[in-house]
């Protein structure tokens, strides 16, 4: 098995990821009209702004949709059982793609209320997933 | 566009799934170029445009071997699956504008005996659509390959609309019959029924492994002239009444678009159906870029064959089938003839509107739709009528 692919951290991809790291979860808020987004991005795509925030998220959303990857389609992933990629919508109006740790496939709904928790997959990287919530 | 372009040669390598065969993508995009240009009954320093797929092949080394010495126009689209279809657009533009006169566009590979297309993504990430942000973003979550993200969308189509597996199932069992009257498709001789279909094992959940294109070898070329000079060449000429790409936003990116289903089709359809002058119903048959059959069915919606989340009700029924109101793939698709990165679907509309199609002719084909669909969500189409 080959390593576990791991993001790279450089630019606002470091930035995201070392606040996951110290277990935050934050996304960016544009300084001029206060729209959030993600993935990182250099300049707010509703204004133009470059100013921006890093702002805490309140850590809670909803499935948005997901698979199942039954075939591995990457050799890092091969040996292990199918992971399970999920969509999820942020109470800030923000997606991300993420993994829900303690939901089997088929207890997966669209619109299930999930909340973050940190997956400290090495010493350096964190990555933020999530668990069910009432 | 007022001087109308138009497809005048076409070619096609043999497409196969045959481990005794391994041909290089380079010779499979020069033997099709060369059976194109033979087709046009042009010769090779005829060719002054050349428009060579990305990442694929070279200009350089396509006019070094196929002896075009003065090459006065070459561009690349990069719009992934979406580029043969988008090059009609740039042929059309660089001889409307007078800089080439007979445009070459070659494409295809060997996506069987070299690397396969569901390593492409995986294994190469600085050619990956978004780049950093699918190492970044989406790799590490273990979403890493096309079939995943586009079944991300088709379950998101099935909750909100109540598509089923049986109207996915439809688009599949479509294209392996057309493939049964296409002697060269890879799954001639190999039918398949719904029951099959559902029986196929998950590979991406929605996905079965008989939602997915095929894995093959395969070249297929294009030449592309002016109306005036069409006149003079050896077959009858297809015209391009319109051609449009168009890209979602944002691009480079999958799952944060406001409008979820927003594919680069919705805003090139319209633009290339008011170009030619037509409208989506008047179209005789259209030829779908079918990555995956959910592709097919929400480029069926964006491009306004029917209203979005009517998709499912309008593949069932026999309706995109040979016979049907609107016959879609009628060569059997990337999912039942061969993956040539669209340009089969070119390929097949003009041998459709030249009544060159045998068996799977659309008995009075006059106007055509051919789509192109690539990366997360680009488009392209063409509205192709006989001359
Ligand atoms: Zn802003």
């Amino acid at each position: 098995m080959s390593a576990r692919p791991l993001p790279q951290l450089t630019g606002l991809s470091a930035e995201f990821y070392g606040f996951c790291k110290r277990h935050e979860l934050r996304f960016q808020r544009c300084a001029a009209c206060a729209t959030w987004r993600h993935v990182p991005r250099e300049r707010c795509a509703a204004c133009g702004a470059a100013e921006f925030r890093w702002e805490p998220s309140s850590g809670r959303g909803r499935v948005y949709t997901w698979i199942v990857a039954n075939r591995s389609m990457h050799p890092a992933f091969a040996s292990d059982p199918p992971q399970v990629p999920v969509v999820v919508e942020m109470d800030e109006g923000v997606r991300l793609v993420t993994q829900v740790v303690d939901c089997p496939p088929e207890e997966l709904a669209i619109g299930l209320p999930v909340e973050v928790v940190y997956d400290d997959v090495t010493a350096d990287v964190t990555l933020p997933k999530f668990r069910r919530r009432a | 566009m007022t001087a109308q372009a138009c497809i005048v040669g076409i070619g096609e390598t043999r497409y196969a799934r045959d481990k005794s065969w391994s041909p290089t993508t380079l010779a499979l995009h020069l033997d099709a170029a060369v059976r194109a240009i033979e087709d046009a009954g042009l010769a090779m320093r005829d060719i002054d445009g050349l428009l060579p797929f990305p990442g694929l092949s070279s200009a350089e080394e396509i006019a070094a071997n196929l002896g075009i010495s003065e090459l006065r126009f070459t561009s690349t689209v990069h719009l992934g699956g979406a580029s043969p279809v988008a090059s009609l657009l740039h042929a059309s533009l660089a001889i409307g504008a007078g800089v080439a006169q007979h445009v070459l566009i070659p494409a295809g590979w060997a996506g069987y005996s070299g690397v396969r297309a569901r390593q492409t993504v995986s294994m190469e990430v600085q050619s990956l659509p978004g780049g950093g942000i699918a190492r970044d973003f989406y790799i590490p979550y273990g979403l890493t390959a096309p079939p995943q993200w586009y079944a991300l969308m088709a379950r998101r189509h099935m909750a909100e609309f109540g598509t089923t597996p049986e109207q996915l199932g439809a688009i599949a069992v479509a294209m392996r019959r057309h493939a049964q009257a296409n002697p060269n498709a890879v799954m001639r001789g190999r039918p398949m029924t719904l029951a099959d279909y559902l029986a196929s094992p998950m590979i991406a959940d929605p996905y079965r492994l008989l939602d997915c294109c095929l894995e093959t070898d395969g070249g297929a070329a294009l030449v592309v002239t002016s109306e005036e000079r069409a006149r003079d060449l050896a077959k009858r000429p297809v015209r391009i009444l319109g051609a449009a790409v168009g890209q979602p936003h944002p691009a480079d990116e999958i799952v944060s678009r406001k409008d979820w289903f927003q594919i680069g089709l919705t805003s090139a359809a319209p633009r290339a159906f008011g170009q030619a002058g037509v409208r989506p119903s008047d179209a005789d048959f259209a030829q779908i870029y079918d990555c995956f059959t959910f592709e097919v069915l929400q480029q069926i919606e964006e491009a306004g064959f029917c209203k979005r989340g009517e998709g499912g009700a309008f593949v069932a029924g026999g309706r995109i089938e040979l016979g049907g109101e609107l016959p879609i793939n009628t060569h059997g698709g990337l999912l039942s003839e061969a993956h040539v990165v669209g340009m089969n679907h070119v390929v097949e509309a003009v041998r459709q509107l030249r009544g060159e199609a045998g068996e799977r002719q659309v008995a009075g084909a006059e106007l055509g739709v051919v789509t192109g669909f690539g990366d997360f969500g680009d488009g392209s189409i063409a509205v192709l009528g006989r001359a």
